[in-house]
């Protein structure tokens, strides 16, 4: 780590909202990876426990059919985190693509592909996802698709940008000079000096990613019961709200703070990267 | 500024044709069978044959896009496979819902977004400032079903206040329709107490629709007001011993009144293609739960409709929000 990275890192340590978005996060995360260890079977019915309130066996209550709660949000976490992860990455993998294409080809291609990224941001999102989800058949593979294939424009419009900005760049130009290839460069000198504004984007994206696929859950376009995605969960339980709301609340809660969480980190980096805006 | 508009207008039609074509061969290549979705799997060979050739689907699929484009041209969305009516029909009764709850949202939103976004700028990194961010943030990240749930809940279930999903008791009689939107049919019809009752109905699925845009716009005018208020011409009009008061209303939201009218613009948009969620709940008769119904009998021309119909809406609230900034903004030139 250099003497840049890790005043940015102080920096970014000292700004209140990105140390408690990190802390949720690595939480989350942390109680993800061990789920199999810490939680107990999330699709084990139990009839003669259903609808418990929170109590020392059932720590977050029990649903309609005696399941544990606590297993299945802890399940749920790692089903959303990779989720949100898979989301990210075929969105900035094919976002990238457009976006370096247009930028350093230009001209006719720019024009072509920036026009058919402009068609997909008017597209609705979330009736877009719906109808592809419909059509491949409500799983969460297809939601994982479905939502990739509204996310990735605004990957290639920033990564058009930033190759726009740097194309001329003293670097590139040497870089050129010496004969490298435009393939090269792109993935040598254009992608590398475009990663940090990726990441904020990124780190937003992951959070609308699975507050999105959670919604098509909720509405029967994604997982399907008895799998513990948040979104389903919550769907499942709805009725139950009154006499339980432990069991519809928990798994909500769960996508609001791992949301904010994101939102937060990604505040956070920007801030770090963007003086001015921490300024506010 | 002619060259301008013709150039933006142009665009538009382009994206609109853009999201048609996409639209098209997004139901063109789904393995989604709609002939057994709308005959029932139990279908004889002639039937579904005869089926075949009365929609047209046995032709070549470029056959199909020409027919489809020409009856778009002409207004023609197609036939619903699911209602059997024209997808432009049943759009039309379904459109008012959508636009009457978006606009309430949109009052909502602003009601409580804009004074809570300038109190914060005003006393900034004071305990209002931290909690009008907090509550953003976390209006950011809550999601919007659970809201629904959890405001029925309390509200509807427990303490009786307010009536549940619906746009108005089955005990009053529905006004006749002129605009399809409850609280003003009621009002043509003079009849105040379904008025009262449907402006009830529309409380609960506007906040939890507006929720996110009061989130989003409390940071925004946050962010635009800090920005304008540390201008040079802030500090001018102060040292000229202006009132504050003048200050901020003649000064500061006049400058910062363009960012904030173009967030307003876009939260329009996407709250009129995006009220899916709030209208499946409060089982509100919107073009987003039509998407939905037809979506899950996978009656594609159906979702095609909508998406076009939200498509054009988005693209066409967005170029009037630009022209809106070319009249009121006089540093921007589009010559």
């Amino acid at each position: 780590m250099n003497d840049l990275q890790k005043r940015n890192l102080r920096r970014f340590l000292k700004n209140p909202g990105s140390l408690l978005g990190s802390i949720i996060a690595l939480i989350i995360i942390l109680l993800a990876l061990f789920a199999p260890l810490i939680a107990g079977d999330p699709l084990a019915q139990n009839l003669s426990e259903r609808l418990q309130a929170p109590n020392p066996n059932h720590f977050l209550g029990t649903d309609q059919l005696g399941r544990d709660v606590f297993s299945r949000v802890l399940q749920g976490a790692r089903i959303s985190l990779r989720l949100g992860l898979i989301v990210v990455s075929l969105s900035l993998f094919v976002g990238s693509l457009v976006g370096l294409t247009a930028g350093i080809l230009g001209g006719l291609w720019d024009d072509l592909l920036m026009r058919i990224t402009d068609i997909f941001l008017a597209f609705p999102a979330l009736i877009l996802a719906m109808a592809i989800s419909a059509a491949l058949g409500p799983n969460l593979n297809n939601v994982m698709i479905a939502v990739a294939a509204v996310s990735w424009p605004s990957y290639a419009r920033l990564l058009r940008a930033q190759v726009l900005a740097l194309k001329h760049v003293e670097f590139v130009d040497a870089a050129r000079s010496l004969g490298a290839t435009q393939t090269r460069i792109a993935l040598r000198h254009l992608l590398p000096n475009s990663v940090t504004p990726l990441m904020v984007q990124a780190s937003f994206d992951i959070g609308s990613a699975i507050l999105t696929a959670a919604g098509l859950s909720f509405i029967g376009f994604g997982a399907q019961p008895p799998i513990p995605e948040w979104g389903a969960m919550v769907s499942e339980t709805r009725n139950f709200i009154n006499e339980a709301p432990w069991a519809s609340s928990s798994p909500a809660i769960a996508i609001l703070l791992t949301v904010l969480a994101f939102n937060l980190l990604g505040d956070g980096i920007r801030d770090v990267l963007d003086p001015r805006s921490s300024q506010r | 500024m002619l060259a301008y508009l013709l150039r933006r207008l142009g665009y538009l039609i382009f994206v609109v044709w853009g999201v048609s074509f996409a639209a098209f061969f997004i139901a063109q290549v789904v393995p989604g069978d709609p002939i057994a979705a709308a005959l029932g799997s139990n279908a004889r060979d002639a039937q579904i044959e005869a089926y075949r050739i009365k929609t047209g689907l046995d032709k070549p699929v470029w056959v199909q896009y020409s027919r489809y484009l020409n009856r778009l041209v002409k207004g023609d969305l197609g036939n619903s496979l699911r209602t059997r009516r024209a997808i432009a029909a049943d759009l039309r009764d379904f459109f008012p819902a959508t636009l009457e709850l978006t606009l309430a949202a949109m009052v909502f939103a602003i009601l409580f977004g804009l004074p809570t976004g300038l109190l914060a700028a005003l006393y900034k990194d004071t305990v209002i400032d931290v909690g009008v961010r907090s509550l953003a943030l976390i209006g950011g990240a809550t999601p919007i079903y659970w809201l629904a749930i959890l405001l029925i809940s309390i509200f509807h279930t427990k303490l009786g206040w307010l009536p549940g999903p619906g746009r108005l008791d089955a005990f009053l009689i529905p006004p006749p329709e002129v605009t399809n939107m409850m609280s003003i049919d009621t009002l043509i019809a003079k009849d105040f107490e379904a008025f009262i009752d449907s402006i009830r109905h529309l409380i609960l699925p506007a906040i939890v629709l507006g929720a996110f845009s009061t989130a989003l716009l409390a940071r925004m005018v946050r962010n635009t007001m800090i920005e304008v208020l540390a201008q040079d011409y802030i500090r001018t009009a102060r040292a000229k011993g202006i009132s504050e008061r003048w200050v901020i209303v003649k000064h500061a939201l006049r400058n910062g009144a363009l960012p904030i009218l173009t967030v307003l613009g876009n939260l329009l948009g996407s709250l009129l293609t995006g009220a899916v969620l709030t209208e499946t709940i409060f089982s509100w008769p919107g073009i987003g739960s039509y998407a939905t119904s037809s979506a899950i009998s996978l009656d594609f021309p159906a979702v095609m409709g909508v998406t076009l119909v939200a498509g054009l809406t988005y693209a066409g609230i967005n170029l009037f929000v630009d022209i809106l900034y070319a009249f009121f903004d006089p540093r921007i030139s589009y010559a």
